[in-house]
C-alpha cells in the first residue's frame, strides 16, 4: 500500500515538464546523496570513501541501484538543482532520465543539462566492494551464490568483511555453509591477524578441496635468494642451501650470484668462441692455427694465450667460485612473512597431500574399473565364440564398429536420444546376430577342424567390412550422442569423480556378465553349447542338431559385440578403426583370464584395466607407454600361467 | 645309391633363380638408370621393394608354411631391420648436411659440436636435442649393419623362447606374436622412445657419400634386393630340404608325435623362427632405404597379418608359392589403390577400385582359405598333372594342405 502510495506521488510530481526536486519525504536515497554531493562530483579516490560508506551502509534498497549505476558510470548529475538520476542514453543527445527512490522513469530530456559521473578505475574497485555487501544479502540464493563465486574466483581482502557481516543473516543452510568455507579461506588469505590465520588453517587441514589447496599453496611459496654474509634478519627461511649439495648445483649457485650482481660472469663457450674469432692473427689465434682449434684442449690453450696477452677476460677458477660461495648465503625464502603461518600452512599440505593421495587411489580404482567393464564388455562376446566354442573371430572387432555404426544410424532417424538408445540396443544386436549367423553359415563351418584358417578367413572379412564401413560412412569420426541424464559425472570431492556413462557401462557389465551365466547355466540353449562344445558326436548323438546350436551361439555372441559397439560408441568416437583399436585387447582379455571361463575373462578384464591405470598413474601423461606395458606384462604372464588365470581343468580343457 | 646333388633334388630352385636373374637383367637393361628409359626410376623402387617383400614372404613361408607357426609378427622384425639401417643413413647424411653448413665457420668445430648439432638436427621434431642411448653406434655402418641382423634375432630369440618353453601353440601364439607387434609399434609411436615417434625416420633414399642419381641407386637397390632374395629362397630351399625339413614338416603336421620321437621341439621351432626373423630383417633394411621413410605405423600388427594374406594367397608350403603371392598382391594392390584403374560406373553406384580393393581383398582371401588352400602355387601342380589323389580316410596331419603324399614318399 505505501509502495503504490509512493508510485502514485511520484507520478504526481511527474506530470510537469521537469521533474520537481523531490521533497524530503520519501526521497532517503537522493538526501543522503545530496549530503555527499561535493565528494560524488568530484570523484577522487581519497576522498569519496566516507560516501560509499553511508551508502552501502544505509541499509537502503534503492542504494545497491546508485551504486550499480554509479560502477557503470550511468549515474548523471543534473546541472540545475544537483540532483542525481540514473540514465540510459536513447540516442546521442537525449537521456531517458529515471529517480533512484523510486525507479520510475522521468522521461526523456536532452542531455545538455546533464553531468555524467565517470568513476575512475580506483573509486570503481571500491564501488565493486560495497557491492559484494549487497550481493551477499541478496533475496534471491541464486545471486547469492553467483556472488560466492565471483569472490571464489577474484578474493580481495575488501570482500572479507562483507562476508562476515553475511554470515548471520543466511538463512539456507547450504549457501550459509559455502559461506563460512569462504570466510575460513579468505581469513587465512587476508586476514591480518595472525591468531585467526593460524586458527583457520588448523580448521581446513585435511580438506581435500582444490580451494583450499589454492589457497595454501601460495603460503607455503618460495623464492630461491642469495644474499652476502648471513641470511638477514627477519626474512622467513625455508630452508638453507649450500652449493653443490642437494637441489642447488654449484653452476646454478654461480648463476644466480652472477645474476645478482655479485660475482664476475664466467667465459662461456660463445664468449670464448667471439674472442678467438675475433682475435685470429694471420691463420692463428694465440699461437694455434685456426684448423686446429677444432678440439676444447685447443681452443682452451689459445685462449690462455690471450688471456695471457691481456686481450680477453680469464677464466673465473673454482677456487674464486669457492670464495665467493663462502661469503654468500644461498636460501629459500616464504612470500609469507610469518613463519607461524608457513608452518602451520606446511603442516596442512601435509595433512592434505595423505588425503588427497588417499581420494586418488580411490578415484584411480574407480577409473581402472570402468575401463576394466570396458574391457569386459569387448570381450564378453568373444568369450562366447572363442572362448565357448573356441572360434577365432577377427571380425569381432568389426561387430563392435557395425553396432555403433548401427547406433549412430538410429540416432540420425530418432533424434530423441533417450529413445535413439534403447531402440539402438536391440537394433544394434538384431544387425550383429544377422551378420554372425551369416558368418557362420557361409565361412566359419567349413573351418572348424582347421583354426589357423578361421583366423585368416575372419581375418579377410574383418578388412572387407571395416573399408565397407569407411565407404559407406566416411573416414571421419561420427559422434554417438548419449542422452542427457547420462552426462555429467558423479563427484564425491574436487579429487574423485567419474562420468554417469562409465557407470553405466559398468552397469552394463554386471548385466552382461548375469545374462552370460544365465544363458549358459539355466537354458537350453546353453546346455546344448556347452554339450556340443565339449563333444559334438556325443550332443549330436543325443538328439541335438550341432549345426544349429553352433549357429545360435555364434550369433549370440556376435549380438553381444554389437550391444557392447553402442556402449563403446556413447564414449569413444565412432571410426571404421573403432573395432581394430579392441579387437588385440579383447583377445588379451579372453586369454589371460583363461578361454572358456567367464570368471576368467572378468579376472582377465580386471586384471588388465587395473595394471594399465596403474601404469598411467605411474607415468600420466603417456598412455601409449601403459599399453606398451600392459602388453608385456601380458606376455610374460602367460609364461607363468599359459592357460589364463582361471584354467579349465580336465576333460573340460579339451586337450 | 648315389646322392643326387641339392638342385637335381629341387629344380624348382633352379627355375626359380633364373627367372629371378632374369627379370633383374630385363629390368635393370630397361630402366632409366642404364639409359633406356622404358621403366620409370619410381617403377624401379617399387620392384625393387616387392623383392623385398618376397624375401620376408619366404621367410614367412618357412615359418607358417613349413613349421606351422602362425606368426603375425614378423613385420616387427622387417620394421626393425629397417630401423636399424635407417638410424645410420639418417645420421650420416645430418652429419654431413651439417659438417658443411659448419665449415663456414671462423672457428672450426669440434667433435661434439658437430653431433650436438646433428641432435637438434634430428631430435628437435620430437622436442629434444639429446642422442638417445639406442643411437649409439649410429655413426659405425658396419655395427648397424651388424645390429640389422642382431636385433631382430635377438628380439625373436627371448620372444620365441619364453613363447615355446611355456608351450604356447597354435592360435594363442599368433594372438601372441600379435600382441608382441602391437606392442613395439605401440612403443615407438612414442616420441621419447629415441626413434622419433610417428614422426619415423626419414630421407633414407639418399645414400650419404654417393653422388650417383636416384636413377642409378634404385637399380643398386634392385640388384641387392634380387640377390638378397636369391640367397634368402636357396637357404630357405636347403633348410627345408633335407632331414632338417622332414622334422620341421613333422612338428606343423604333428608336434606332439615329433615330441615323442626325441627331437626337440622347441629347439627347431626356435631356429626357424630367429632364422626367420633375421632374413625378414635383412630384407627390411633392403627394403626402406628404397621407400625412403619408415614410421611406427609400418611395424602395426595389420602389415604383419598381410604378411600372412600374400603366403596364403601364393600357397604355403612352397617357396615359390610365397614369393608368387607376395609380388602378385603387392603390385596389384599398388595397381588398385594407386589409383590407376579405371571406375565401373553401373548407373546407381560408381565403383571407385581404391575405396573398393579392400573389400576385394578381403573377400578374396576368404575364398582362397575355403575353396583353394594351395594358393596360386597350386596352379603348378594342376600344370605339372601332379594332382594329390583323393586319399579316403585321414589325412596325415592337421593341415589339408599341406604337401603330404611327396612326403610321404621321401
Amino acid at each position: 500500500m505505501r509502495h503504490l502510495f509512493a508510485v502514485l506521488a511520484a507520478l504526481i510530481f511527474l506530470v510537469p515538464v521537469l521533474p520537481q526536486p523531490a521533497s524530503a519525504q520519501g526521497t532517503p536515497v537522493q538526501d543522503l546523496l545530496q549530503q555527499y554531493h561535493d565528494e560524488i562530483v568530484k570523484s577522487s579516490r581519497t576522498t569519496i570513501g566516507p560516501a560509499i560508506d553511508a551508502l552501502a551502509g544505509s541499509g537502503l534498497a534503492a542504494a545497491q541501484t546508485v551504486l550499480q549505476k554509479w560502477q557503470n558510470k550511468e549515474m548523471w548529475v543534473r546541472d540545475e538543482d544537483g540532483l542525481f538520476f540514473w540514465a540510459e542514453q536513447v540516442d546521442r543527445d537525449t537521456l531517458r532520465i529515471h529517480d533512484f527512490d523510486t525507479g520510475a522513469a522521468a522521461g526523456e530530456f536532452p542531455d545538455d543539462g546533464f553531468k555524467q559521473m565517470k568513476p575512475n578505475s580506483g573509486i570503481r574497485a571500491l564501488l565493486a566492494a560495497a557491492l559484494v555487501r549487497f550481493q551477499l544479502t541478496d533475496p534471491d540464493p541464486a545471486l547469492r551464490r553467483d556472488a560466492l563465486q565471483a569472490i571464489q574466483r577474484d578474493a580481495e581482502a575488501s570482500h572479507l568483511d562483507p562476508l562476515r557481516d553475511s554470515l548471520e543473516g543466511e538463512s539456507d543452510p547450504a549457501i550459509l555453509a559455502l559461506k563460512q568455507r569462504l570466510e575460513r579461506l579468505l581469513t587465512i588469505r587476508f586476514d591480518e591477524d595472525e591468531a585467526a590465520r593460524l586458527a583457520a588453517i588448523e580448521e581446513m587441514s585435511g580438506d581435500i578441496g582444490l580451494d583450499v589447496r589454492a589457497t595454501l599453496n601460495p603460503l607455503v611459496a618460495t623464492v630461491r635468494k642469495v644474499s652476502e654474509g648471513a641470511i638477514p634478519e627477519g626474512t622467513n627461511v625455508a630452508r638453507e642451501l649450500k652449493p653443490g649439495r642437494g637441489d642447488l648445483s654449484r653452476d646454478t649457485a654461480y648463476e644466480m650470484l652472477v645474476a645478482a650482481d655479485m660475482a664476475p660472469a664466467r667465459i662461456t663457450n660463445a664468449a670464448m668462441l667471439s674472442a678467438l674469432g675475433a682475435n685470429i692473427d694471420g691463420g692463428s689465434v694465440g699461437g694455434v692455427p685456426v684448423a686446429q682449434l677444432n678440439t676444447d684442449a685447443a681452443r682452451e690453450r689459445a685462449y690462455r694465450a690471450l688471456v695471457e696477452a691481456g686481450k680477453a677476460p680469464p677464466f673465473v677458477s673454482e677456487a674464486e667460485i669457492d670464495a665467493a660461495f663462502d661469503t654468500h648465503s644461498f636460501y629459500d625464502a616464504y612470500a609469507e612473512a610469518s613463519p607461524a603461518v608457513t608452518a602451520a600452512a606446511e603442516e596442512a599440505l601435509d595433512a592434505i597431500s595423505f588425503n588427497v593421495g588417499a581420494s586418488q587411489a580411490f578415484d584411480l580404482t574407480l577409473d581402472a574399473l570402468s575401463l576394466a567393464s570396458i574391457f569386459f564388455l569387448a570381450a564378453i562376446g568373444l568369450a562366447i565364440t572363442f572362448g565357448v566354442m573356441g572360434v577365432i573371430n577377427m571380425a569381432h572387432g568389426e561387430f563392435i564398429m557395425m553396432g555403433a555404426y548401427t547406433g549412430y544410424v538410429v540416432q540420425q532417424l530418432i533424434p530423441n536420444y533417450t529413445v535413439s538408445i534403447l531402440v539402438a540396443l536391440p537394433l544394434a544386436f538384431a544387425v550383429t546376430f544377422a551378420a554372425g549367423v551369416a558368418m557362420e553359415r557361409l565361412v566359419i563351418r567349413w573351418l572348424y577342424d582347421r583354426p589357423l584358417e578361421t583366423l585368416l578367413a575372419t581375418f579377410g572379412i574383418s578388412i572387407a567390412l571395416q573399408q565397407i564401413a569407411k565407404n559407406i560412412f566416411g573416414t571421419q569420426a561420427r559422434p554417438l550422442t548419449s542422452p542427457s541424464w547420462l552426462d555429467g559425472a558423479w563427484t564425491l570431492n574436487d579429487v574423485v569423480s567419474i562420468s554417469y556413462i562409465r557407470i553405466a557401462i559398468f552397469v552394463l557389465a554386471l548385466i552382461f556378465l548375469a545374462l552370460f551365466l544365465f544363458i549358459m547355466k539355466k537354458t537350453r540353449l546353453g546346455l546344448e553349447t556347452r554339450a556340443v562344445t565339449q563333444n559334438p558326436r556325443m550332443a549330436a548323438s543325443m538328439g541335438i542338431n550341432p549345426d544349429k546350436v553352433n549357429m545360435l551361439t555364434f550369433g549370440l555372441g556376435s549380438g553381444i559385440a554389437g550391444i557392447a559397439g553402442v556402449a563403446i560408441g556413447l564414449f569413444a568416437k565412432v571410426t571404421s578403426e573403432l573395432g581394430q583399436d579392441y579387437i588385440v585387447q579383447s583377445f588379451m582379455t579372453v586369454v589371460v583370464g583363461g578361454v572358456g571361463n567367464i570368471w576368467g575373462t572378468l579376472a582377465g578384464a580386471a586384471m588388465i584395466g587395473f595394471f594399465q591405470k596403474g601404469v598411467e598413474w605411474l607415468n600420466p601423461s603417456n598412455t601409449l607407454a601403459a599399453q606398451t606395458y600392459m602388453i608385456i606384462f601380458i606376455i610374460i604372464f602367460i609364461q607363468f600361467r599359459p592357460r589364463g588365470i582361471i584354467a579349465l581343468k580336465g576333460r573340460a580343457a579339451g586337450d | 645309391m648315389r646322392r643326387e646333388s641339392f638342385f637335381a633334388r629341387n629344380p624348382s630352385v633352379v627355375v626359380f633363380l633364373l627367372c629371378l636373374a632374369a627379370f633383374t637383367l630385363v629390368v635393370s637393361v630397361m630402366s632409366e638408370g642404364a639409359g633406356a628409359g622404358l621403366i620409370s626410376t619410381s617403377f624401379i623402387k617399387t620392384l625393387g621393394k616387392t623383392l623385398c617383400l618376397c624375401l620376408v614372404a619366404v621367410a614367412m613361408d618357412l615359418v607358417w608354411g613349413y613349421t606351422g607357426i602362425l606368426s603375425l609378427g614378423h613385420f616387427a622384425f622387417f620394421g626393425l631391420g629397417g630401423y636399424m639401417v635407417g638410424m645410420w643413413l639418417m645420421y650420416q647424411r645430418t652429419h654431413d648436411i651439417v659438417a658443411a653448413s659448419m665449415a663456414n665457420a671462423t672457428i672450426p668445430p669440434t667433435e661434439q659440436e658437430i653431433v650436438d648439432a646433428i641432435g637438434t638436427q634430428i631430435f628437435g621434431v620430437v622436442g629434444s636435442s639429446e642422442f638417445p642411448p639406442v643411437w649409439a653406434f649410429a655413426d659405425s655402418l658396419v655395427i648397424q649393419l651388424a645390429l640389422v641382423v642382431l636385433i631382430p634375432g635377438l628380439l625373436a630369440l627371448v620372444f620365441g623362447w619364453l613363447a615355446f618353453r611355456s608351450r604356447v601353440t597354435g592360435v594363442y601364439l599368433s594372438i601372441l606374436t600379435q600382441a608382441m607387434t602391437l606392442a613395439l609399434s605401440l612403443y615407438l609411436f612414442q616420441n621419447d622412445s629415441g626413434l622419433r615417434g610417428n614422426n619415423g625416420l626419414s630421407g633414407l633414399q639418399n645414400l650419404p657419400g654417393v653422388e650417383a642419381s636416384q636413377a642409378v641407386v634404385s637399380i643398386w637397390f634392385l640388384w641387392a634386393s634380387a640377390l638378397a632374395l636369391g640367397l634368402g629362397y636357396l637357404l630357405a630351399a636347403w633348410v627345408v630340404s633335407g632331414k632338417f625339413g622332414s622334422v620341421i614338416r613333422g612338428i606343423r603336421d604333428d608336434e606332439a608325435r615329433v615330441r615323442f620321437l626325441g627331437y626337440s621341439v622347441e629347439g627347431y621351432k626356435l631356429f626357424i623362427f630367429v632364422l626367420t626373423a633375421v632374413i625378414a630383417g635383412i630384407a627390411g633394411a633392403l627394403y626402406y632405404p628404397q621407400a625412403g621413410i619408415i614410421n611406427p605405423a609400418e611395424v602395426a600388427p595389420i602389415a604383419s597379418i598381410y604378411l600372412a594374406v600374400w603366403v596364403a594367397i601364393g600357397g604355403r608350403g612352397r617357396l615359390y608359392g610365397a614369393v608368387i603371392g607376395a609380388a602378385f598382391v603387392s603390385l596389384v594392390s599398388t595397381w588398385f589403390t594407386g589409383g590407376q584403374v579405371p571406375s565401373v560406373n553401373l548407373g546407381f553406384y560408381r565403383i571407385d577400385w581404391v575405396e573398393w580393393w579392400q573389400v576385394i581383398l578381403g573377400l578374396s582371401f576368404v575364398l582362397v582359405t575355403l575353396f583353394a588352400p594351395k594358393g596360386i602355387g597350386g596352379l603348378f601342380d594342376l600344370l605339372a598333372g601332379r594332382i594329390v589323389p583323393n586319399r579316403h580316410g585321414a589325412d596325415y596331419g592337421p593341415d589339408k594342405g599341406s604337401f603330404q603324399e611327396a612326403e610321404g614318399r621321401e
